[in-house]
C-alpha cells in the first residue's frame, strides 16, 4: 500500500534535500549536482530485479500484489508485463505459504525472490526463514543450499502503528546461516539486490518505506548491469576523525544530517553506514573507531538485544584500548509503536538524539 | 480480467444432503462472476443432526429477498410476516448511516491531513456490520480486522472516541496508541482490530473459548458469543482454517463471519483461490456454512439471528460468508485501480443503505422525513465527533512508556535499587537508552 507520508530527507554534500506535509506523495527530488544521474531507491530496487531476472531465467518473484498490482509499494513495477505470470507472481495471503514454496523451489535450483509486503508480515513465515531456510545448508551438510531472498520494506513508516513499525534487523541478524542487508541509498540498494540475488545463501533484504521514494545520485558504474556490492562490506559515508557514527537504512540519512550539525560544532563525525548487519564489517568499525576513539550506534530498533548491543560488545572486546568514552547507544523507544504523531515521533530516533550523544561522546554536553 | 473467464466453469455441485432456496435472480447480473453461481442463500446441513430442524424452519424464512417480502406483503397481513419492527428497522438505519457518514468524513478528513497512515474504510459493507452486531449484547464480543471503524461504531463505541483515535488525540478510544487498525474496546468488548490478515480469528476463537469455559469450568452464567469478521482473502490463510477445526471440534459459542468483498487490495478472490466458494469450507470442518447477499441487512440479519442463538445454545460455530463489496479502495492509498468499473457500478446500485430504506417506505415502517430526520441527526452527530477531535490534545510525553506492560515493574529496577516505574521522571524518558 502506499502510505501517505511524512518524510524527511538527509540534507548532505551531495545528497538532495527536500521537507514533505502530510498528504502529499514523495515526488524524486532535485539533484544538487547536474553530471550525475538520480535514480530513486524504489527504481534502483526495481532495475536490480529486472536485470537479475533477464539474466537467469531461474530467478522468479513470488509476493502479494507483485504482479497486477506492480507491487504494494510499486518496486515490482513493470515486471508482469515483462516477464510473465510464469515468473511473477501473485499469491494468496499466505505468508507460511509462498515463503515455504519458496524455500522449497531454491531446495531444487530455483532462484525465489520472495516478497514480504512489510517485513512485519514474514512473522507469518518466520518458521520457514529460520528453520527451512537457514538451516538446511549446514543440517544436510552442503547438500541443500537455499539461494533465495526474503525482501521488503522493514522498519517504521509514518502513522502506521505498532504492527507495522516494528525492525526485525536484531531478530535475523542472530540466526547463523542467514544473511541479513540492509540499503540506505540507490547505489547500496541496487548493489545490495543483485548481489543478494546471485548470492547462494537465504538473504533477508530490509528495505525501508520512506526510502523508497527518495533520490540519489548513481554514477554510471552503478547502472551497469553486472554492479555488485560485496555482501559483508561497510561503506564509510562521510569520512571524520572525532567521533564514529555507525548506522543502517534509515538512519544512515539521520546520522549524516547530525554529522553536518556537529560539524558546525567542530567535531568532525565518521559515518559509516553499515549495509551489512548480517556478516557485520567488524573491521571497518574497529578501523574507524581506533582512529576516533568515540563511537555511537544508531538503530531504529529496539535497544535490548539490538544491532548497537552486539557492536558495542564487539567493540569493547576487540578496541576496548583504544575507545576514550563509553559508547553510545541510540535505539528507538522500549514500546510498542505507538500510533500518535507526535508519540511516534518520541518513539523513534531523531537528528537531535543523534547529535546529543556525539557530544556526549565527546563530553562536550552534559 | 481473469475473473470473467474461470468463474463460469464453476458450478456448485449439488450434494445429497444440501438444501438450496430456488434460485431466484435477485439484483444480480451476469456481469458479476461469482453471484452467477452462488444464488441467494444456500446452506449445507452440519454432520450434526440436531441443527437440522431448526435450519430448515429458518431456510424458508431466510430465503427472502426483497422480492419475495413485497410479495408476501400482498399475500396477507403484511405487518406480520416482515422481517423487523419499524423500531428494529429504524435502528438498523441510523446503525447504517453512521458508518457510512463515518467513513465519509474520515476520508475528508484524510486528505485534509487530519488523519494519516493507514485508514481502511467500510462503505458499502454496513449491512454487514448492522446486520450482525445489532443483534449481540454488550458482553458478546466482536473481533475485527483493520477495516474496524465501524464494527467497533456498531458494537456501541461512541463516534467521538473513534474519532479521536484516529486523529490521535488522548480522547481517543486507545488514547492515539492503536490507531484505525487497532481498536480496542473493554466497556464494548470490542477486540480490535489486527493490522495482520487473520489475526483476529484465533484471537476470537480464544474468546469463545473463554465463554465456554466460563460457563462449563468456572459455573458462571455465561452464554457469550463472539463474532469475527475477515475478509475474502484471510480465507486462504493458515490460521482460518486451524481455527475453523477448533472451533467445530471444542463446539465454541463463535460465528465466523466472511466479508467476501471479492477483493484483496488488489488480488481478486478468484485469482487467489482455488474453490472460491468460502461457505464450503465450514461443513469440511463439520459446522454448517452459509452464504448471504451481504448488500441486504435484513437478508443478514435472518442468518445473523440463526447463527447467533445456535452458538449461545452451544451447539457450535456457524461459516457465514457474505457476499459484499467495497466502493472505495482497499485503503485511502489505494488508486483501485484493477477494479472493474461496472463492477463497481453494479455493486453500486445495490447499496445496501438504499435497500433498507426502499423496504422501510415500501413496507410503510418509517416515513421519509423519520428517515431524513436519522440522516441529520447522524451529520450532527459525525460532525461533532470531528469537532470533540480537533479539539482534543494530543497525548502527553509521559503517555509514552504507559501501558506497555500491565505490571509496569517489567521496566525492570533503576540504578538506585528502586523499581524504575516508581521514578516519576522515567516517564519523561526520550528515545535515548
Amino acid at each position: 500500500m502506499l502510505g501517505i507520508i511524512r518524510q524527511r530527507v538527509a540534507s548532505c554534500k551531495g545528497f538532495p534535500a527536500l521537507t514533505l506535509e502530510q498528504g502529499i506523495r514523495v515526488v524524486a527530488s532535485q539533484a544538487y549536482s547536474s553530471n550525475s544521474k538520480q535514480m530513486t531507491v524504489r527504481d534502483a530496487l526495481n532495475s536490480a530485479i529486472d536485470e537479475e531476472m533477464s539474466a537467469d531465467p531461474k530467478v522468479f518473484l513470488m509476493g502479494e500484489e507483485v504482479g497486477e498490482y506492480q507491487g504494494a509499494y510499486k518496486i515490482t513495477k513493470g515486471l508482469l508485463d515483462k516477464y510473465g505470470p510464469e515468473r511473477v507472481y501473485d499469491t494468496p495471503i499466505t505468508e507460511a505459504g509462498f515463503a515455504g514454496i519458496g524455500v522449497g523451489a531454491a531446495y531444487y535450483g530455483l532462484k525465489p525472490v520472495i516478497e514480504f509486503m512489510t517485513i512485519n508480515f514474514s512473522l507469518q513465515a518466520i518458521d520457514h526463514i529460520i528453520n527451512s531456510a537457514a538451516k538446511s545448508n549446514y543440517m544436510s551438510s552442503g547438500q541443500i543450499s537455499v539461494p533465495i531472498v526474503f525482501r521488503g520494506p522493514n522498519g517504521a513508516a509514518a502513522g502506521v502503528g505498532a504492527q507495522h513499525s516494528h525492525c526485525y534487523a536484531a531478530w535475523y541478524a542472530s540466526c547463523p546461516g542467514l544473511k541479513v542487508l540492509a540499503p540506505y541509498s540507490s547505489e547500496d540498494a541496487r548493489g545490495l539486490l543483485k548481489a543478494a540475488i546471485r548470492d547462494p545463501d537465504p538473504v533477508i533484504f530490509l528495505e525501508n518505506e520512506l526510502l523508497y521514494g527518495e533520490s540519489f545520485p548513481v554514477s554510471a558504474e552503478v547502472l551497469d548491469s553486472s554492479f555488485c556490492v560485496p555482501i559483508g562490506k561497510a561503506k564509510i559515508e562521510r569520512e571524520g576523525k572525532d567521533a564514529t557514527i555507525t548506522a543502517f537504512s534509515k538512519m544512515v540519512g539521520y546520522a549524516l544530517q547530525a554529522a553536518e550539525i556537529l560539524a558546525k560544532d567542530g567535531i568532525s563525525a565518521e559515518v559509516i553506514n553499515l549495509r551489512s548487519i548480517r556478516p557485520l564489517d567488524r573491521a571497518t568499525i574497529y578501523d574507524s573507531v581506533k582512529k576516533t576513539s568515540r563511537l555511537v550506534t544508531v538503530e531504529e530498533g529496539f535497544a535490548q538485544h539490538g544491532i548497537g548491543a552486539e557492536i558495542c560488545a564487539s567493540v569493547v572486546e576487540e578496541c576496548f584500548d583504544h575507545l576514550d568514552a563509553p559508547i553510545e547507544r541510540i535505539a528507538g523507544t522500549d514500546v510498542p509503536m505507538p500510533y500518535a504523531a507526535n508519540l511516534e515521533r518520541m518513539a523513534l530516533p531523531q537528528v537531535e538524539d543523534i547529535v546529543r550523544a556525539a557530544k556526549r561522546a565527546c563530553y562536550r554536553s552534559n | 480480467m481473469a475473473c470473467s473467464a474461470t468463474a463460469k466453469i464453476i458450478q456448485p455441485p449439488m450434494s445429497i444432503n444440501s438444501t438450496r432456496s430456488p434460485d431466484k435472480s435477485d439484483n444480480c447480473t451476469k456481469l458479476l462472476c461469482p453471484s452467477s453461481f452462488l444464488g441467494p442463500n444456500k446452506k449445507l446441513f452440519s454432520i450434526n443432526k440436531t441443527i437440522s430442524p431448526l435450519s430448515r424452519r429458518s431456510a424458508t424464512v431466510v430465503a427472502v429477498s426483497s422480492d419475495v417480502v413485497k410479495k408476501k406483503k400482498v399475500e396477507s397481513n403484511p405487518v406480520s410476516n416482515l422481517l423487523v419492527t419499524k423500531e428494529e428497522g429504524l435502528e438498523l438505519y441510523e446503525d447504517m448511516v453512521l458508518g457510512r457518514s463515518f467513513e465519509d468524513m474520515c476520508a475528508q478528513m484524510y486528505y485534509r491531513g487530519k488523519m494519516f497512515g493507514f485508514v481502511h474504510l467500510y462503505n458499502g459493507q454496513e449491512a454487514v456490520s448492522t446486520g450482525f452486531i445489532k443483534l449481540l449484547g454488550n458482553r458478546d464480543c466482536v473481533v475485527s480486522t483493520y477495516r474496524d471503524h465501524v464494527h467497533a461504531l456498531s458494537k456501541g463505541v461512541p463516534a467521538r472516541a473513534v474519532m479521536s483515535e484516529l486523529f490521535g488525540k488522548t480522547t481517543g478510544c486507545c488514547r492515539g496508541q492503536g490507531g484505525s487498525m487497532h481498536m480496542f474496546s473493554k466497556e464494548h468488548n470490542v477486540l480490535g482490530g489486527f493490522a495482520f490478515i487473520g489475526e483476529g480469528i484465533p484471537v476470537a476463537t480464544g474468546a469463545a473459548f473463554t465463554s465456554k469455559y466460563r460457563r462449563e469450568v468456572l459455573k458462571e452464567d455465561c452464554d457469550d458469543v463472539t463474532l469475527a469478521f475477515f475478509g475474502d482473502g484471510t480465507c486462504n490463510n493458515g490460521q482460518f482454517f486451524e481455527c475453523l477445526n477448533m472451533a467445530a471440534l471444542w463446539k465454541l459459542p463463535i460465528v465466523f463471519v466472511v466479508e467476501n468483498n471479492l477483493w484483496a487490495i488488489g488480488m481478486s478472490h478468484l485469482r487467489a483461490t482455488s474453490d472460491p466458494q468460502i461457505w464450503k469450507k465450514g461443513p469440511a470442518f463439520g459446522m454448517p456454512g452459509v452464504h448471504v447477499d451481504g448488500m441486504d441487512v435484513l437478508k443478514v440479519r435472518e442468518i445473523a439471528k440463526e447463527a447467533i442463538t445456535r452458538a449461545r445454545r452451544g451447539e457450535g460455530p456457524t461459516l457465514v460468508e457474505c457476499e459484499t463489496y467495497r466502493f472505495r479502495g482497499h485503503s485511502l492509498a489505494d488508486p483501485d485501480e484493477l477494479r472493474d468499473p461496472s463492477e463497481k457500478a453494479h455493486y453500486a446500485t445495490r447499496d445496501p443503505i438504499t435497500a433498507l430504506k426502499k423496504y422501510l417506505l415500501e413496507n410503510n415502517l418509517a416515513s421519509e422525513s423519520e428517515l431524513i430526520a436519522i440522516e441529520k441527526k447522524i451529520e450532527e452527530v459525525v460532525e461533532d465527533a470531528v469537532e470533540f477531535a480537533d479539539e482534543s490534545p494530543v497525548p502527553a510525553r509521559s503517555q509514552l512508556l504507559e501501558n506497555v506492560f500491565a505490571d509496569p515493574r517489567g521496566f525492570g529496577i533503576g540504578p538506585d535499587g528502586k523499581y524504575r516505574c516508581e521514578d516519576p521522571k522515567f516517564t519523561e524518558g526520550t528515545a535515548q537508552v
